[in-house]
């Protein structure tokens, strides 16, 4: 397991690999949005959790539709399905792959951009507790979305249709926590709603992504 | 440490290919399946590898015990050839990369990236992964396919050391390789065209 999880991310960040496309993809959305806004600063704090939680998402779903497909044009699927590692194994640390050659980036960037949005002073740790605690859902959630799609050419279209819905719940409660965290409000609740979304989606999708994997692999 | 296919019927695209198909791979013994192509011969070494399961009848004593070679190799082209074999030898749980490189003639290009290789180096990187899996029975599919003389050659005395060693192997070619071994040829086995119940059967 800790084979394939250090050859994805060797394969993530070499040339090629995507690495940096949703980071890149992040900093744009983030850098543009104070240019389209216009200079107000106050509208700029109010929407500031929204903007980089969604941003954030959007970069997570930039790289899902390479997650599996590249893996399945190759071959290196079959092989794997046939090897002594149970599929469930095989996405579950595919998602963690992209989880940290994506997510956790993200979570890294973040507070930097919220000074571009100028994000609330008691803002920062909340972004970066939510997004810590709900980009792993992102990647799960994307890998499924991937298993689903993965023997169709360009179904990169399909996934986005098939993920967003899912990523909905995350997305709601995640700039929820950001937001009343920039607020001086209380977070318990919207962050163990997080935290349960994204507990449950570990626990159940990759059982989920192994048997429509299965079946695309016949 | 046998193989036997019981009465196994397989299809593809809902379509059935083969039926009827029997036969027992002991230890040792190297089995040769003919055909023309599209007649099913790829099918059945995947319902026998575990990647689809079976219209009719058993595979019994392949599981975790077989490596399968399809007509990708699975090569990553930003990995060298040390690195793909590695990663391959790792998830199968074994260590040790030299014997694989040294029977296929790779220690040359062992630090080249994937996708600087040819087609017949990449064909020989994913036959040499077939040793690095320590599993007992190989599966091949059409093995040769841009292959030289030599590398056949190569494949041959590999599959050999193998098969001496108690192993066994099945392989689907169209060309000799002078290998001893039973010839199986699976067009007898085509499946006649039945009526198979369909989702339209509702309609």
């Amino acid at each position: 397991m800790i084979a394939l999880l250090i050859r994805d991310m060797r394969l993530a960040f070499r040339a090629g690999g995507g690495f940096g496309l949703g980071l890149a993809f992040f900093l744009i959305v983030t850098v543009m949005v104070p240019f389209s806004v216009g200079p107000q600063s106050e509208l700029l704090t109010t929407i500031a959790p929204g903007v980089l939680w969604l941003g954030a998402l959007l970069a997570c779903l930039l790289s899902l539709d390479r997650l599996l497909a590249l893996d399945w044009e190759d071959g290196s699927l079959d092989l794997l399905a046939t090897a002594p590692l149970p599929l469930e194994a095989v996405v579950t640390v595919k998602a963690l792959a992209h989880w940290i050659t994506t997510g956790l980036p993200l979570v890294l960037l973040a507070p930097v951009l919220g000074v571009l949005l100028n994000l609330a002073g008691e803002g920062y740790v909340w972004l970066v507790v939510s997004l810590a605690v709900g980009t792993p859902a992102l990647s799960v959630i994307g890998t499924f979305g991937a298993a689903l799609t993965v023997g169709l050419k360009r179904g990169g279209l399909l996934l986005s249709l098939l993920v967003l819905p899912l990523y909905v719940p995350t997305l709601i409660f995640g700039a929820e926590v950001a937001r009343r965290g920039a607020t001086g409000m209380d977070t318990a609740t919207p962050l163990l709603m997080l935290a349960g979304i994204t507990a449950g989606v570990i626990g159940l999708l990759p059982f989920a992504s192994a048997a429509v994997l299965r079946v695309n692999l016949r | 440490m046998t193989l036997t296919v019981t009465n196994l019927g397989i299809s593809r695209g809902g379509v059935p290919v083969l039926e009827g198909v029997n036969f027992v791979l002991s230890a040792g013994d190297a089995l040769i399946l003919r055909g023309p192509n599209g007649v099913g011969k790829t099918t059945l070494l995947r319902t026998i590898a575990g990647l689809q399961p079976p219209l009719e009848g058993s595979v019994d004593g392949a599981e975790d015990r077989v490596a399968y070679a399809a007509h990708s190799d699975g090569i990553k082209p930003t990995l060298s050839v040390t690195e793909n074999l590695t990663f391959w030898a790792s998830v199968f749980g074994q260590k040790g990369i030299e014997a694989a490189l040294a029977a296929f003639d790779l220690e040359t290009l062992a630090d080249r990236p994937g996708g600087a290789l040819s087609a017949g180096q990449k064909r020989r990187l994913g036959l040499a992964r077939m040793i690095v899996t320590g599993r007992p029975i190989w599966i091949f599919d059409e093995p040769t396919v841009s292959l030289d003389t030599r590398a056949v050659g190569m494949f041959a005395d590999a599959v050999r050391a193998h098969l001496a060693g108690g192993g066994s192997a099945i392989i689907a070619t169209h060309i000799d390789l002078g290998l001893e071994g039973t010839v199986l040829d699976v067009t007898p086995f085509k499946a006649r065209v039945r009526d198979i119940f369909s989702d339209e059967a509702f309609l």
